[in-house]
């Protein structure tokens, strides 16, 4: 065997190895957490919210509308704000201040979420207590938080998205009259439609899979939330809140929780993926 | 010497790089190898507590302190939760657990040491005017019977009540001593620590959550209960119904370093450390 050989060997062995761990993550976390659905029947388990583990009630309805509400919220102010960067930097601004403004965008995606969460109690928090009322800790502030947080990934998958056009189609466009923004509405838009819908995907799971910020700034209740002021917990935040001290049941609770949140990213994954590849 | 080292790297055929990266392997292998010496000569005797997180900080700082003071002893302090220092001490795996709960009758065959009292206070936002709460009002408020300030006789605001994560020591010794086996309202906001319980309960004046005395700052005030605050004294006397104590737990009979440190602990320097760190101490 060459050299050459070898070396190709380890380094598909090394690629493997992330599929690996994968499986084994998936693996563990069913071994862990299915017991649990098993023992307290699917229904029970996503059907009601009465969450008591220590007490032998597992419902997680409540964490799995609040996960879903706070993501949509996250949407709600993300994609907009997303979307209109995007184009902005991709069709607008000169090519000067597309080189700044890029990598400035991808630096906010870098900055720990522990900051996010600690700017939202120390910033967003009071300001929703003093003027919209109730805890302040929020569904409200938790959507907020994640929508500044997806900005990056929204924003730069969208600038991809819209610069892979062929320039052809703009100068098209334009010569037989459109203006800029026609051009864009019309034609750009549409054709990098696939990719803003995968821009879009993958932010909202990053958002469903946050955990430390929306710990800090949602509040935790374990009730079904009634207003956009109402302290809400996701599932990550579930997880991350008891697994130090779960044992037994309790535990297996938070795995099954695990199960829950895995199988909804990967829906948004291979949503993403089979949009992608429609084209 | 060097400049030859370069030049063979500087080949970066895939044989050179793997012998490379062997050799870096290696020398990480023998660091590591060194790393621990000094561990092992350096101190004759360790010991390892383990157990709730609420012990833990001034766990820590005991063993600091007495870790000052005999350089061959090294003693490791982890958390884990109380449940899981007591099971770690029966079946061997720590020499003490640390217990912020009372042992249950299935545990009753360990050795339990109390080490200090720890109030449970009830904490609201100093501008607001309560002083003092019934035990029954305070059950109801965690019950979500009572929702707003108005039923309390203070001017109608909704209260915003906070409470620990379930599994936390310091929530299973708040639920046993108020709640008389009621569940705590779903709609009560939950943060895992004392310390964000004070950060919340100091940033917002509807609010109202508990913590341990220790705690307790200038920032909050704490509320007495029927009628008697959480005062050192009343601690010490169990005048206030909210004091749980904090357990060292051994197999059997402590014996050589385990039981230094505990005798450490319950002698007048070390129960004096526990006071100055916010607890009440055991013995005068």
């Amino acid at each position: 065997m060459g050299r050459g050989k070898f070396v190709e060997r380890v380094l598909f062995f090394l690629a493997l190895s992330s599929i690996g761990s994968l499986a084994l993550i998936t693996f563990f976390i069913f071994l862990e957490g299915l017991p649990l659905i098993l023992h307290t029947g699917l229904k029970d388990f996503v059907a009601s919210s009465h969450w008591a583990p220590t007490k032998g009630h597992f419902g997680i309805l409540a964490m799995i509308v609040s996960s879903i509400l706070v993501t949509l919220g996250a949407m709600v102010l993300g994609v907009p704000l997303g979307l209109a960067g995007a184009i902005t930097l991709a069709e607008f601004s000169p090519e000067r201040l597309k080189r700044i403004l890029k990598p400035t965008l991808e630096l906010l995606a870098g900055i720990p979420s522990v900051v996010y969460g600690f700017l939202g109690v120390i910033w967003l928090v009071p300001l929703i207590r003093i003027y919209l009322g109730g805890p302040g800790l929020s569904l409200l502030a938790g959507s907020l938080i994640l929508g500044i947080m997806i900005l990056p990934t929204v924003i730069s998958i969208s600038i991809d998205a819209l610069t892979a056009v062929p320039q052809l189609y703009r100068e098209g466009s334009i010569a037989l009259g459109a203006t800029r923004w026609q051009t864009v509405r019309r034609v750009v838009l549409p054709a990098a439609s696939s990719g803003i819908i995968t821009a879009i995907i993958l932010g909202m799971g990053r958002a469903v899979g946050e955990t430390m910020a929306v710990i800090m700034v949602a509040g935790n209740a374990l009730k079904l939330p009634t207003s956009v002021l109402a302290p809400v917990r996701t599932l990550t935040s579930n997880i991350a809140l008891e697994l130090g001290y779960a044992a037994g049941r309790h535990r297996e609770a938070l795995f099954a929780t695990g199960i829950v949140l895995f199988v909804i990213i990967m829906i948004l994954n291979l949503s993403a993926t089979l949009i992608t590849r429609r084209r | 010497m060097l400049s030859r080292w370069c030049d063979s790297a500087n080949l970066t055929a895939p044989g050179h790089l793997l012998s490379l990266m062997g050799l870096v392997g290696g020398l990480i292998f023998l660091a590591a190898l060194g790393g621990c010496q000094p561990g092992k000569t350096g101190a004759q005797h360790s010991l390892v507590v383990a157990g709730s997180t609420s012990v833990q900080p001034f766990a820590e700082k005991l063993a600091e302190i007495y870790m000052q003071q005999h350089p061959q002893m090294r003693i490791d302090v982890q958390g884990g939760g109380s449940s899981a220092g007591i099971y770690a001490v029966s079946n061997g795996a720590c020499d003490l657990g640390a217990s912020s709960r009372e042992l249950v009758p299935a545990e009753k065959h360990l050795l339990e040491i109390p080490i200090a009292y720890d109030g449970i206070a009830v904490i609201v936002h100093p501008s607001n005017p309560l002083t003092n709460l019934r035990l029954e009002d305070l059950r109801a408020l965690f019950t979500g019977k009572i929702t707003d300030w108005r039923s309390l006789g203070l001017p109608p605001h909704s209260i915003h009540l906070i409470t620990r994560e379930e599994g936390s020591g310091t929530r299973e010794a708040f639920e046993s001593m108020v709640m008389a086996q009621q569940e705590i309202t779903p709609a009560a906001l939950v943060q895992d620590s004392n310390g964000s319980v004070r950060e919340i309960v100091a940033g917002d004046p509807h609010s109202l959550g508990y913590i341990s005395a220790g705690l307790v700052d200038h920032r909050v005030k704490a509320v007495a209960i029927d009628g008697i605050t959480p005062s050192r004294d009343n601690i010490k006397t169990h005048a206030y119904k909210l004091v749980r104590r904090f357990l060292l737990v051994a197999r059997m009979t402590p014996g050589g370093p385990a039981k230094e440190f505990v005798d450490f602990v319950l002698s007048a320097p070390g129960q004096s450390l526990l006071e100055a760190e916010g607890l009440v101490g055991m013995v005068e």
